[in-house]
């Protein structure tokens, strides 16, 4: 059986839930082989292996963390040399979908980015991706080379499959332009006890109508009842009011949760790019002709500091 | 030595209008009203930053597509870059990823160049990957999604805000970096600069100036295929309640019933 190649995301070993979605798509179109970089490489071993990964090569370097990308497109590219795989997946977060780009450049592989899902075709892996603001579906197929594909957060369930994930050391040796771009200091953001904006069960956005960074706070009380991510309008982040890493739209971070509630914000099309392929969409928002009505499953007219907070109480009281 | 600066821009359908597919599943660029990529007006408002800074500088501006492009790089020149190039070919129809970051990299080269700046993404395509490509294919450094850049000494140096960590980079010249919609509003082009775009020139370039083979762009030397592309089915609007001062405990109870309390 063919074998698939799966780039890993993982803090210091812990691996983060995309590269698990993305294990269960690589099982439609062959035997996953995890690559796993960096410190903690190891450590990711167990949980890649319960989830599909026949195998897990793990390299680590000081180069991975002190030089931007490329040294990890080497890794790759090593990787892809000794396995010979059916195709190469990645997360599309904005590290990988730089990997993924000069991978396919370098092995002369057609690119595709962001897709929401993955099936084997006569011709390959048949990806499906959410174009022009998630107006429109397209079903893209690599046709040159091995195919590259970053995929989406949440575009797969997560399912445990045992496999042997057994750890092999990769050999790099790193090319001329590893060392090119220097990563002078790195400062980990502060980590709020919430869940990851793109990979949230439930996200909970504030917009303009949240009326300042101080009335935030009735934004997060709801999340936190519900054990959501906290997402905010450009207009939201524009004024200062909440962190440019919470974006929601065209310019920031799109989702795709199971429930999205959007408070005090109208629906522009920057804003809906982010987050119309949500499943259940909820609006709360005082004008009745606020576009974002058009795309909600329920939707509240009403002042969000009256709305937002009993909703919290009450999903409280529910939940005892 | 003056400091050459190329900024690669693309000329796309306007986001807030209907955006469209041709037969042939390429972005339909005849019905649509185009206009300079919004996120390339960042790159071009660093660039300019980037020039004021130095002693001496030069900002040509780069974009492949058809002959309304030049509409893009008119903006661009009108907003303070001194020069542009336009490569045009009806061969280029079609073109992906992959084929359009070649293409930069021979117009780059010939242009000449010390700093290449981009956009984060197209917002058409949206794929945000052309910059590292185009790393790849020039072997210099990327220093890429920056909120903040700058060049000094012949080393670029900047800040890249990522979903893990903030991180500061540099890099020595020659290399490629691209700019977010966070790196600082772009300037508006005053009425005097626009009359003076009108006398910068444009210089055009074929495949043929570029060494390019015809089958190496356009849709049959894409390296990727889209098959099929839909319109998503529109979502239906759902229930709509006017608050009476319980509306949030209606919105409990809908939340109850979907299970997600």
């Amino acid at each position: 059986m063919a074998e698939v190649l799966v780039y890993v995301d993982h803090v210091d070993g812990a691996v983060r839930k995309p590269t698990l979605e993305l294990l269960t798509l690589a099982r439609r179109l062959g035997e996953p082989v995890a690559v796993a970089l960096g410190a903690g490489a190891e450590a990711t071993a167990a949980t890649l292996g319960e989830h599909g990964a026949v195998r897990v090569l793990t390299a680590d370097a000081p180069e991975f963390a002190d030089y931007l990308v490329v040294p990890k497109v080497d890794a790759l590219q090593a990787a892809y040399d000794s396995v010979s795989p059916a195709a190469v997946l990645l997360p599309s977060s904005g590290e990988a979908k730089e990997i993924a780009a000069r991978l396919a450049v370098r092995i002369g592989s057609g690119l595709i980015t962001d897709a929401v899902d993955l099936e084997a075709g006569d011709e390959g892996p048949v990806a499906t991706q959410s174009v022009f603001a998630a107006a429109y579906t397209a079903k893209s197929r690599v046709s040159k080379g091995v195919p590259v594909i970053t995929v989406k957060p949440n575009s797969a369930q997560v399912e445990p499959s045992a496999a042997a994930g057994t750890v092999e050391a990769l050999q790099v040796s790193f090319g001329a332009t590893a060392t090119g771009t220097k990563v002078v200091s790195r400062t980990p953001r502060e980590t709020t006890g919430r869940p990851e904006l793109t990979e949230a069960a439930i996200v909970v956005s504030g917009g303009r109508g949240v009326n300042g960074a101080e009335n935030f706070s009735v934004i997060e009380a709801l999340a936190d009842s519900l054990g959501a991510a906290v997402g905010a309008s450009r207009a939201a982040v524009d004024a200062g009011w909440y962190p440019h890493s919470n974006q929601v739209g065209q310019t920031g971070k799109s989702v795709s949760p199971q429930l999205y509630i959007a408070s005090g914000i109208s629906g522009a099309i920057q804003h809906r790019a982010g987050m119309q392929t949500s499943k259940t969409i909820v609006a709360i928002n005082k004008d009745s002709e606020a576009p974002i009505f058009d795309l909600v499953d329920y939707g509240i007219v009403g002042d969000l500091f009256d709305v937002v907070p009993q909703l919290t109480d009450e999903v409280k009281a529910r939940k005892g | 030595m003056s400091l050459r600066i190329v900024v690669c821009v693309k000329y796309v359908p306007d986001a807030a209008g209907d955006r469209q597919f041709a037969d042939d599943h390429t972005v339909d660029r005849d019905e649509a009203d185009g206009l300079l990529s919004e996120l390339d007006e960042y790159a071009v408002e660093q660039a300019l930053q980037i020039a004021d800074d130095a002693d001496d500088a030069e900002i040509t501006v780069l974009t492949v597509g058809p002959e309304d492009a030049k509409d893009a790089l008119r903006k661009a020149l009108s907003m303070g870059a001194d020069k542009a190039v336009h490569v045009e070919d009806d061969d280029l129809h079609g073109t992906d990823v992959a084929g359009t970051s070649l293409v930069l990299a021979k117009a780059v080269e010939k242009t000449g160049y010390d700093l290449v700046v981009c956009g984060m993404a197209s917002t058409d395509g949206a794929m945000g990957v052309l910059p590292a490509m185009l790393a790849e294919r020039l072997g210099v450094p990327q220093v890429t999604l920056l909120s903040e850049v700058s060049v000094e000494d012949g080393t670029v140096k900047g800040r890249r805000d990522g979903d893990a960590a903030t991180e500061h980079l540099e890099a020595s010249l020659p290399a490629v970096v691209s700019v977010t919609d966070q790196s600082g509003e772009a300037r508006y082009p005053s009425f005097k600069g626009i009359m003076a775009a009108k006398k910068k020139p444009v210089e055009s370039l074929d495949l043929s100036d570029l060494d390019i083979d015809a089958d190496e762009v356009g849709l049959d030397g894409a390296w990727t295929a889209v098959d099929a592309v839909a319109e998503r089915p529109a979502r239906t609007q759902g229930t709509i309640v006017k608050d009476e001062g319980e509306g949030g405990k209606q919105l409990a109870a809908y939340l109850a019933e979907q299970k997600f309390i």
